[in-house]
């Protein structure tokens, strides 16, 4: 296995890193502007509407379109805002985002750079992603603003534990498997690598419920999109913004989203690995890869046109009650099996064991609804007169 | 056990946190129109809520006392501008009670199969917006869209316009229904029950929908008639009021329905009782349907211009939100007096700060929701 051992063309190391950095800079922006015509379409259609038909062929243009709009319309300051942490607020959310895009590999040898501790980066600098939003939220001199960065706060602060836990089960497995140095990694090539045979989602659907639902918090996305409710707080951190520093908060949004679905497929479902092997071409590797990295974001699209959104109170009980017990609950029953060296269909059992367990707990929290039987009784006329 | 220095005591003595103010509307998307509410806020917590309301004010009674009894219709059909036909239903029983004017049969079947419609139109919107307001992303709007435009297909076949369709005259009917309209109705009833059905599946059926609104301010019987509330806000409490039974108009006694009630009084069960009165609607109509009269539909003793004698009358309807009165006065003339209207939705509205003070501000959005106004018929 060869792990981006070569620079392209032979070019110098520097030469090499700044291509590689403009191809994965031109390639999501292109996927940005695909994933909001894709979102619109797919929205759409589960609205029984058409979506953007009129722009180009079937509506393909509308993103750029939009996004030329958007770059010449009027960039708005309000008169109360604090100006250098307003305007530097969509820098400050992009620019974590931009840096994990450089630790994913897309294919065996595509991406920016490979780290020895890609794993940990990523989620470290994910973790930075708070620190742009809560300049917008306070620098903006608005109050719906002020709710949506507190929000945002506490939201992401308390959903970063159980996901990072989540991705601790992972490494705990990848720390048992032995990479060809004879050691455990947190690489996340060789965690690729390692799942050529069966994708960790099989050995760990807790930990990937447990990472989903903690993702679709971390991107802001319903049944989550508290920060951003537009029924309640007009858009949250972003109300203030307009043009291109409110296109930079929108290229984060779906550029992040499509990072998540990259990291989420590489670490869960197998990325470039499964199911055509290690030893495919880097093209079937690719492939694999985006395709994996869509089905996630289609996921997020059919969650996000289905579910109301939680209560504040009820996302944080969420996280601390029912997230945070079971992801400990993972953790401790890999530990079990990893130390003891029990076989490893024990672990996908547990998991599964216990991902049934989490189902059951969200579905048993509604199910006590009397009051449904009152539209069963009066559906038809036999019903008793009040 | 940590000693507190006496300098950090007194930070934390200091460290009061400061009520703020959250203005909500007029301008914003989950006030249903025009309505503006300031929100006094302690960080997510509301602790005081006023509102304000006014922004559509039309002067509808003084522009009614000014015009002749025919041409006050299209005032009426604006205020609750979800339901035209109902409101102008309660108009025309109080232009007919104060002149004494018979109404044929049939046009009564015709005015009550209508009002029932405008019923479920308005009940498809407030569970669309309703569910937008619970956060569902536009999904619950659209599907109460795509029902509302069937109707709304319907009242243009029947009257030519859609929203505003000015069909009830004092005395009857503008026009008799087009030819083969019984196969449209049973097919918009098959697809107005459809629709229910995928707001089951997809608002109550939903577990977030449920945590959010199940035990959300409840309110009691006694409150809720303190409060003078009426409609599906009343009849959530559990008490059976309903004007269509309690004090039967137009041909109601003929027909049978039942009145669903709720228990807590709690935002689910508003949305509850609103769901199984949808269903009793599409019940109504299809007995409309099926003991619809022949005959005329409109009274044909009516002289060109109405001029009533002196006299006043109260009716009592029950509009799409609650009691729907109309006060009528007349002195002689072609104009009324004085006709004021009893609006459902500003009566229910004046329970909202009781409601919403001492819950978060999304659930504030939610509760608001769940009182179902419409500003025409709040400003007039």
């Amino acid at each position: 296995m060869m792990l981006f051992a070569d620079a392209l063309f032979g070019l110098p190391n520097w030469i090499d890193a700044i291509i590689r950095v403009v191809l994965v800079i031109l390639s999501m922006t292109l996927v940005v502007i695909y994933l909001t015509y894709g979102e619109r379409k797919v929205v759409a259609r589960f609205q029984q509407r058409l979506g953007p038909t009129e722009t180009g062929p079937a509506g393909l243009i509308q993103g750029i379109a939009d996004a030329l709009k958007l770059v010449t319309k009027e960039d708005i300051r309000p008169k109360n805002a604090d100006r250098w942490v307003f305007e530097f607020a969509p820098y400050a959310t992009f620019i974590p985002v931009l840096m994990m895009l450089m630790a994913l590999p897309f294919a065996e040898d595509w991406g920016v750079r490979d780290l020895a501790l890609g794993m940990f980066y990523v989620f470290a600098i994910l973790g930075l992603n708070i620190v742009g939003i809560l300049m917008a939220g306070l620098g903006s001199g608005n109050k719906y603003a002020l709710l949506g960065g507190i929000r945002a706060a506490a939201q992401m602060v308390s959903y970063e534990i159980p996901l990072v836990i989540s991705l601790l089960c992972v490494a705990m497995i990848t720390g048992a498997e032995k990479d060809m140095n004879g050691t455990g990694t947190l690489n996340l090539n060789a965690i690729t690598a390692f799942q050529e045979t069966r994708p960790y989602i099989v050995l760990q659907p807790l930990a990937f419920l447990i990472f989903f639902t903690a993702m679709l918090s971390e991107l802001h996305r319903a049944p989550f999109d508290i920060p951003v409710a537009e029924s309640e707080i007009v858009g949250g951190c972003f109300v203030e913004y307009s043009g291109i520093r409110w296109s930079m908060f929108q290229l984060t949004e779906y550029a992040s989203m499509w990072g998540w679905s990259v990291f989420g497929s590489v670490v869960f479902l197998g990325g470039w690995a499964w199911p055509f092997g290690v030893d495919a071409h880097w093209s079937i590797q690719l492939g694999t890869t985006l395709v994996k990295s869509f089905l996630f974001i289609m996921l997020i699209f059919w969650v996000r046109t289905t579910v109301p959104r939680l209560r504040i109170d009820q996302l944080m009980s969420f996280c601390w009650k029912v997230l945070l017990p079971m992801s400990l609950v993972q953790m401790l029953m890999n530990g079990f099996i990893l130390v003891y060296d029990w076989p490893q269909e024990l672990l996908a059992l547990t998991s599964a064991l216990g991902a049934a367990a989490l189902v059951a707990i969200i579905i048993r929290r509604a199910m006590r609804r009397p009051s449904r039987d009152l539209v069963g009784t009066y559906k038809t006329l036999g019903a008793p007169a009040q | 056990m940590t000693v507190w220095p006496e300098e950090r005591l007194a930070t934390v003595d200091s460290f009061n946190t400061v009520d703020m103010t959250i203005n909500v509307g007029p301008q914003h998307p989950a006030t249903h129109g025009v309505f503006r509410m300031v929100l006094t806020v302690d960080g997510e917590l509301v602790v005081d809520c006023e509102p304000y309301i006014g922004y559509l004010h039309r002067g509808l009674e003084k522009l009614t006392e000014n015009h002749d009894y025919r041409q006050s219709m299209g005032w009426w059909d604006r205020t609750d501008y979800l339901a035209g036909m109902a409101c102008e239903f309660a108009y025309c029983m109080a232009v007919e009670k104060l002149g004494n004017i018979q109404v044929p049969e049939r046009a009564e079947y015709i005015r009550v199969m209508m009002a029932e419609l405008s019923r479920l139109l308005s009940h498809f919107m407030f569970f669309g917006a309703f569910g937008a307001d619970v956060g569902s992303f536009g999904t619950s709007f659209v599907y109460a869209w795509r029902e509302r435009e069937r109707i709304y297909d319907f009242f243009e076949v029947v009257a030519g316009d859609r929203m505003f369709p000015t069909y009830f005259r004092p005395g009857g009917l503008q026009m008799d229904l087009p030819e083969g309209y019984e196969p449209l109705v049973r097919q918009l009833l098959g697809s107005l029950e459809q629709g229910l059905e995928d707001f089951d599946g997809l608002l109550t059926g939903n577990e977030i929908f449920v945590e959010r609104c199940r035990n959300l301010s409840p309110m009691s019987k006694e409150r809720a008639i303190n409060l003078g509330m009426s409609g599906p806000m009343i009849r959530a409490t559990g008490l059976a009021h309903d004007i269509r039974k309690a004090e039967p108009y137009s041909i109601y006694p003929n027909l049978k329905f039942n009145i669903p009630v709720g228990k807590n009084g709690d935002v689910f069960d508003r949305f509850m009782v609103r769901m199984a009165e949808a269903y009793q609607s599409i019940q109504i109509v299809k007995q409309c349907l099926d003991l619809m009269p022949g005959g005329l539909v409109l009274n044909p003793d009516l002289p060109k211009t109405l001029r009533i004698e002196e006299g006043e009358c109260y009716v009592r309807t029950e509009g799409t939100k609650g009691e729907y009165g109309v006060y009528g006065m007349a002195r002689g003339g072609n104009k009324p007096y004085r006709m004021k209207l009893r609006s459902p939705s500003f009566c229910n509205l004046s329970a909202l700060k009781e409601m919403v003070v001492g819950h978060y501000v999304a659930d504030a959005i939610i509760i608001l929701g769940s009182l179902d106004i419409v500003l025409g018929e709040v400003d007039k």
